[in-house]
């Protein structure tokens, strides 16, 4: 099982290499909307501290949302995903090992470039750390909630549209703990307790989450 | 053992396309399955790779329900359908050993290498399948044929679609030589027949084609 898992992944890593224009436009993307804010705002150092836990959060949000309605599409176009269906493991192993190469092609890079975004923002070194930990334990939630999308979606003309119209709602909790923790941080008040929600939502994701997406794309293929 | 289907019906998008469908294949049989466009051959070898459910009937492989006991029957299925299942970033070689690697089958590098120079892909073996014409595509595809060795059952949509005829007349080789050593095979072709198999056996889906009320 074990096997298959980091088989998985490390195909889908070796996809995502080979075609690194994909994972790259997300991630410019989520640097471009971010960068944007304080352009258009002005330069109020009050005024972006204040904001840059939004922004920055909703910014990795509709980053991940870009790369979503590819995590089957592909291989249900080339016919891999019916091979992965009847690889002899469960589908729910094959479907977190996606979920997983998902976070580190479009998830991680944006932890690792959040605490740049963070200065262009005005951040406090306490507040960055504070919004690397939440996009740490934040971002695997938007790759697992957003496979259910994906896989709800597949098939259907439009499905990148669908994708973030399903998904989107289901993400807010984490938007709005992710966000929250910085934002008490800044105030002084501690993140402890966001991030502890944030973790919360992560276990109830990652225990129920590829379950309902190997249910999803079983009915999407039957 | 035996791949039984009894009183199957098929249906797609709420279309019927098939009913009221019996057939055994054994070990060494083949069957073709023969229909027009759109009579449901793809579907049926969907459904009996347990990738859909029947609209009705049932599938047994080894006497169990296909659909409540997958996992022996998965262990024993090379399913090779109308899509090549092959990534076009990853070369043939890669393609064939991820899934060698997934179906838990004890294959190395050098095993695949075997494999797609029996097909005749050993000089592309290591390009990017999209840069490979249709026809190499599917016999990258069907280079599994001779990597599934606990395979027992194949089915094969359209396999000899897009090849040359030496790779016909190499593909039925190899078919024939898995079906004398015991596999059951079900495929779809419009090609006219050229198995050798002694146990063949045809399903015309256009006779099974639901009346119009």
């Amino acid at each position: 099982m074990l096997n298959a898992f980091l088989c998985v992944i490390r195909r889908d890593l070796l996809l995502a290499f080979r075609r690194q224009s994909d994972a790259f436009a997300a991630l410019l993307f989520f640097v471009i909307a971010a960068a944007l804010f304080p352009l258009g705002v002005g330069p109020e150092p009050a005024q972006l501290r204040a904001m840059a836990p939004g922004v920055l959060w909703v910014a990795a949000l509709f980053s991940s949302m870009l790369s979503l309605n590819r995590l089957f599409a592909s291989d249900h176009a080339d016919g891999t995903l019916e091979q992965l269906l009847l690889c002899a493991e469960p589908l729910v192993v094959i479907v977190a090992a996606k979920t997983v190469a998902h976070w580190l092609v479009a998830g991680l890079p944006i932890v690792l470039l959040a605490p740049v975004l963070g200065l262009l923002f005005d951040l406090a070194p306490d507040a960055i750390g504070v919004l690397v930990a939440s996009l740490l334990i934040g971002t695997p939630v938007l790759s697992l909630l957003g496979a259910i999308g994906g896989a709800l979606t597949l098939g259907l003309r439009g499905g990148g549209v669908l994708v973030s119209l399903l998904v989107l709602p289901l993400q807010v909790p984490v938007l709005v703990f992710g966000a929250g923790a910085v934002g008490a941080q800044t105030s002084g008040l501690g993140a402890s307790a966001h991030l502890l929600l944030l973790g919360g939502v992560l276990m109830f994701a990652a225990v129920l989450a590829p379950w309902a997406t190997a249910a999803a794309l079983r009915i999407a293929l039957d | 053992m035996t791949l039984e289907a009894a009183q199957l019906a098929g249906a797609r998008g709420g279309r019927a396309l098939f009913s009221g469908l019996d057939f055994t294949v054994g070990a060494g049989e083949a069957l073709w399955l023969r229909g027009a466009n759109g009579s449901g051959k793809s579907s049926l070898l969907r459904m009996l790779a347990g990738l859909a459910e029947p609209a009705a009937g049932t599938v047994r492989w080894r006497g169990r329900d296909l659909h409540r006991q997958r996992d022996g029957h998965l262990r024993e299925l090379l399913f090779i359908g109308h899509a090549p299942g092959l990534k076009d970033d990853l070369s043939a070689s890669e393609n064939l050993l991820f899934g060698a690697q997934l179906a838990g089958a004890p294959v190395d590098a050098s095993a695949v290498a075997e494999a797609l120079a029996a097909v005749g892909l050993d000089r592309v073996a290591r390009l990017p399948v999209g840069r490979l014409s249709q026809g190499q595509r599917r016999r990258a595809a069907l280079a599994r044929l001779h990597l599934a060795r606990q395979a027992r059952l194949l089915l094969l949509d359209e396999p000899f679609a897009a090849l040359d005829q030496a790779s016909v007349a190499a593909l039925v080789a190899t078919l024939d030589r898995l079906l004398a050593n015991g596999a059951s095979l079900i495929y779809t072709t419009h090609q006219p027949q050229t198995l050798a198999a002694t146990q063949l056996h045809a399903v015309d889906l256009d006779a099974h084609r639901p009346r119009p009320c």
